[in-house]
C-alpha cells in the first residue's frame, strides 16, 4: 500500500448484480401486493355502481350513503331482533359487505320488540331514533306523526319511537290481489314450510310464533291490512276499477313506515304488494 | 432508561413503520463486556448445549395459552349469540361486553373518517378498547384475539413445510407497504365516504363468519391464505394489515412486552425463525444488543413463540414496573 494515496473507503459498497436483481424483484412484489389489495378493496365499488336492487335497511337507518359510511358491521342489530329479520350482506354487496338489511318477503320487521331494539343496539348511530341535526332529511321520508303500534294501542304510550320511514308499500300486481278479486283465504299463509315469525297479540305479546302455526280462514282476504303493525298505514277501500266498476282494494296511507309485513304476509305468489326500499311518501 | 435504550426505543418505532433494522452505532460498556466474555467461553460447551436444545422436546406453553385465549374469545361471541345470553354482543369490529361498548380502534377510525363525524358511542367504545390494549400490549390484539392470525399461523406451518421441501420460497416484501396501506385506506375512507378497508378486512370477515355464519366473503380470506402459503410468508399480517399498525402504535406505550437478556443468549437465532416480526428481534444478533437487558419494540405481537423456543430463557415476558414488584 503506497503512502501517497489515502485509502478510499466507499460509503456504501456497490450492490452485486444478484443483490440488485433481488431488490428489484422485492420492489415488484411490493407493487403487486399493493395493487392486489387496493384493487380488491376498490372492487367494492362495483356492486354499488351496478346496484339493481335496493336493500331495505333496518328501521331508523340513515340515508344509504351515510348508512354505509357509518355502519361498523358488527351485527349487534342482528343479535337483538326477536324475529331475526335482519341479515348481514355478503361479498356481492361490495362496500356493503357485513352491513344489515331486511329481506321483507322472507322475514319482515313486525316491531314485535316494541322499542325498535336494533336502533338501541347500534353503536355508531347508523340506526337512529332521531337523526342528528347535521344530517339532512329527504322530503317525504319524515313521518307526519309518531306511528301508533296497533299491538299496544291500549297502552299509555302507544307510539313507536321512529321518525322516518325506511320505505313505502306499493300494490304492484292488483290483478292478482285476492282482495280486489273479492276472494277469501283459508289455510297457512305461504305454506307449511314458511319459516317467518310474527307476534300475534292474542297468542303472546312477547313471543313471536311461526306464521305457519297460525292458519287463517277469511271470507275476504285482508291479510295486508289485518297484519299491518302500524295504525292507519293501509286499509281496504272501495275504489273505481279501470272499467268503471266499484271494487275493494288495499290502499297505502301516509303512516306507512315500510316495515314490509304486508309483503311478507301476502299469500299470492309472487307477492302483490311490496315495500319499495328507501322510497318516500309522495302526495 | 439509559441513552442506548432510549435511542433504540425511537429506532424501533421507525422500524415498526417500515425502516430496516440496523446495527446500533454504539452499545453500552456492560453489553460490550458480555460480548467479550462470550468470545472466551468454551465453544465445545456451547455446541453441546445447542445440540441438546435441538434434540429437546419443543415447548408450546405460550402458544397453547394464546390459542386457547384466541379461540375462547371468538367462540364467546358465537356462543353468546347462539345461546342468546347477551354477555358479549356484536363482532370484533364493535361489541358490547355486559353493556360496555368495545370498539375496534381501526374500525372506529375508518367509520369516523368516512362519516366525518365524531360519534359519542364510538369514542366511549374506543376509549375502553384503548385502555385495554394499552394495559395488555398493543399488538397483543393481533396474536391473542384476531381470528385471522390463527388461520394465518396454520397456513404458515404449511408454507414452512413447503419451504423445507424446497417447493416454495418465501418472497419478502417491503415492510413500508403497511404504513402505505394504512395511509391509503385512511385516505380512501375520507375520499369515498365508504369504510373501504372494512370490506376486505379479514379480521372482520372471519369474525362475522364465525358469529353469523359463513359467506362468499371468506373467498377473499382464502385468497390471502393461498398467497401466504405459496408466495410470501404471513404476507397480510407482515406487510399489509393497517389494524396491526394501529395497535402497534398503542403498543409503544404499553408495559407488557418481551424482554431480552443478553447474558446467556447463544445467538443461534431460533427465535427469529419463528417470529412473525423478526425485525423486533434484531437485538439478538451478535453485537446488536445495546444493553444487557433490551425490551422488544412496539411491533412485537407478544405471541410468545420466541419465549417458547428460546433454549436459554433469554427472552421472557415482562410487565414494566410490575415484574420487579412481584
Amino acid at each position: 500500500m503506497s503512502e501517497s494515496k489515502p485509502p478510499v473507503v466507499p460509503a456504501k459498497p456497490p450492490l452485486s448484480r444478484e443483490r440488485m436483481q433481488q431488490a428489484r424483484r422485492k420492489w415488484l412484489r411490493t407493487i403487486l401486493l399493493t395493487g392486489g389489495v387496493t384493487g380488491a378493496a376498490l372492487s367494492g365499488f362495483l356492486p354499488l355502481v351496478y346496484a339493481r336492487t335496493k336493500r331495505l335497511r333496518p328501521p331508523g337507518a340513515l340515508d344509504e350513503k351515510d348508512f354505509l359510511s357509518s355502519c361498523i358491521k358488527c351485527g349487534q342489530c342482528v343479535q337483538v331482533c326477536p324475529v331475526q329479520a335482519i341479515k348481514l350482506a355478503d361479498l356481492i354487496d361490495g362496500f356493503g359487505v357485513g352491513a344489515p338489511y331486511i329481506d321483507a318477503r322472507e322475514q319482515a320487521c313486525d316491531f314485535s320488540c316494541d322499542a325498535v331494539q336494533c336502533i338501541l343496539a347500534c353503536p355508531t348511530g347508523s340506526l337512529v331514533y332521531k337523526k342528528p341535526a347535521f344530517l339532512g332529511t329527504r322530503k317525504g321520508a319524515k313521518l307526519a306523526a309518531a306511528p301508533i303500534l296497533k299491538a299496544k294501542e291500549k297502552d299509555a304510550e302507544p307510539t313507536l319511537n321512529l321518525s322516518e320511514r325506511i320505505g313505502v308499500a306499493r300494490l304492484t300486481r292488483p290483478e292478482a290481489c285476492l282482495a280486489i278479486q273479492g276472494k277469501g283465504f283459508k289455510g297457512q299463509v305461504r305454506g307449511a314450510d314458511f319459516k317467518a315469525r310474527m307476534r300475534y297479540m292474542e297468542v303472546d305479546r312477547w313471543k313471536p310464533i311461526k306464521i305457519a302455526d297460525h292458519p287463517y280462514d277469511l271470507a275476504e282476504c285482508d291479510l295486508c291490512v289485518r297484519e299491518c303493525p302500524v295504525k292507519g298505514a293501509i286499509s281496504i277501500e272501495t275504489v273505481y276499477a279501470p272499467d268503471g266498476s266499484l271494487r275493494k282494494s288495499p290502499v297505502v296511507h301516509e303512516p306507512c313506515v315500510g316495515c314490509g309485513v304486508c309483503e311478507m304476509i301476502c299469500p299470492v305468489e309472487p307477492t302483490c304488494i311490496v315495500v319499495d326500499a328507501r322510497e318516500v311518501w309522495n302526495t | 432508561m439509559n441513552s442506548f435504550l432510549k435511542r433504540r426505543f425511537f429506532d424501533q418505532i421507525a422500524v415498526m413503520f417500515g425502516r430496516e433494522a440496523r446495527k446500533p452505532p454504539s452499545i453500552s460498556e456492560r453489553a460490550q463486556q458480555i460480548h467479550v466474555l462470550k468470545r472466551a467461553t468454551n465453544k465445545e460447551r456451547l455446541q453441546a448445549a445447542m445440540l441438546a436444545h435441538e434434540n429437546a422436546k419443543k415447548v408450546h406453553t405460550w402458544r397453547n395459552r394464546r390459542w386457547a385465549a384466541l379461540i375462547f374469545v371468538n367462540l364467546f361471541f358465537t356462543v353468546s349469540f347462539w345461546l342468546d345470553i347477551q354477555i358479549l354482543e356484536g363482532a370484533l369490529t364493535a361489541s358490547r361486553f355486559i353493556g360496555f361498548h368495545l370498539i375496534d380502534l381501526n374500525s372506529a377510525l375508518q367509520v369516523m373518517l368516512a362519516h366525518k363525524h365524531i360519534i359519542v358511542n364510538l369514542v366511549i367504545g374506543t376509549g375502553t378498547v384503548l385502555v385495554l390494549w394499552l394495559l395488555l400490549g398493543g399488538r397483543t390484539f393481533c396474536s391473542w384475539v384476531c381470528p385471522y392470525h390463527l388461520l394465518a399461523e396454520w397456513a404458515e406451518s404449511i408454507h414452512l413445510w413447503l419451504v423445507k421441501k424446497k417447493l416454495v420460497t418465501d418472497q419478502a416484501i417491503d415492510r413500508r407497504l403497511r404504513t402505505g396501506s394504512w395511509l391509503v385506506f385512511a385516505a380512501l375512507a375520507v375520499a369515498t365516504g365508504y369504510t373501504v378497508f372494512e370490506s376486505i378486512s379479514p379480521t372482520g370477515i372471519v369474525s362475522r363468519a364465525l358469529i353469523y355464519g359463513p359467506g362468499l366473503a371468506l373467498l377473499w380470506v382464502l385468497a390471502l391464505l393461498v398467497f401466504e402459503v405459496f408466495f410470501s410468508r404471513r404476507a397480510w399480517c407482515r406487510y399489509a394489515c393497517p389494524i396491526g399498525l394501529t395497535y402497534g402504535v398503542v403498543g409503544i406505550f404499553s408495559p407488557v412486552r418481551v424482554k431480552y437478556r443478553l447474558e446467556n443468549c447463544f445467538h443461534e437465532g431460533d427465535c427469529r425463525k419463528v417470529c412473525l416480526v423478526p425485525h423486533v428481534l434484531d437485538t439478538v444478533i451478535k453485537g446488536r444488543a445495546v444493553d444487557v437487558e433490551v425490551p422488544l419494540g412496539p411491533d412485537c405481537t407478544r405471541c410468545g413463540l420466541c419465549v417458547d423456543t428460546c433454549p436459554t430463557g433469554s427472552l421472557k415476558f415482562e410487565v414494566k414496573g410490575l415484574s420487579k414488584l412481584l
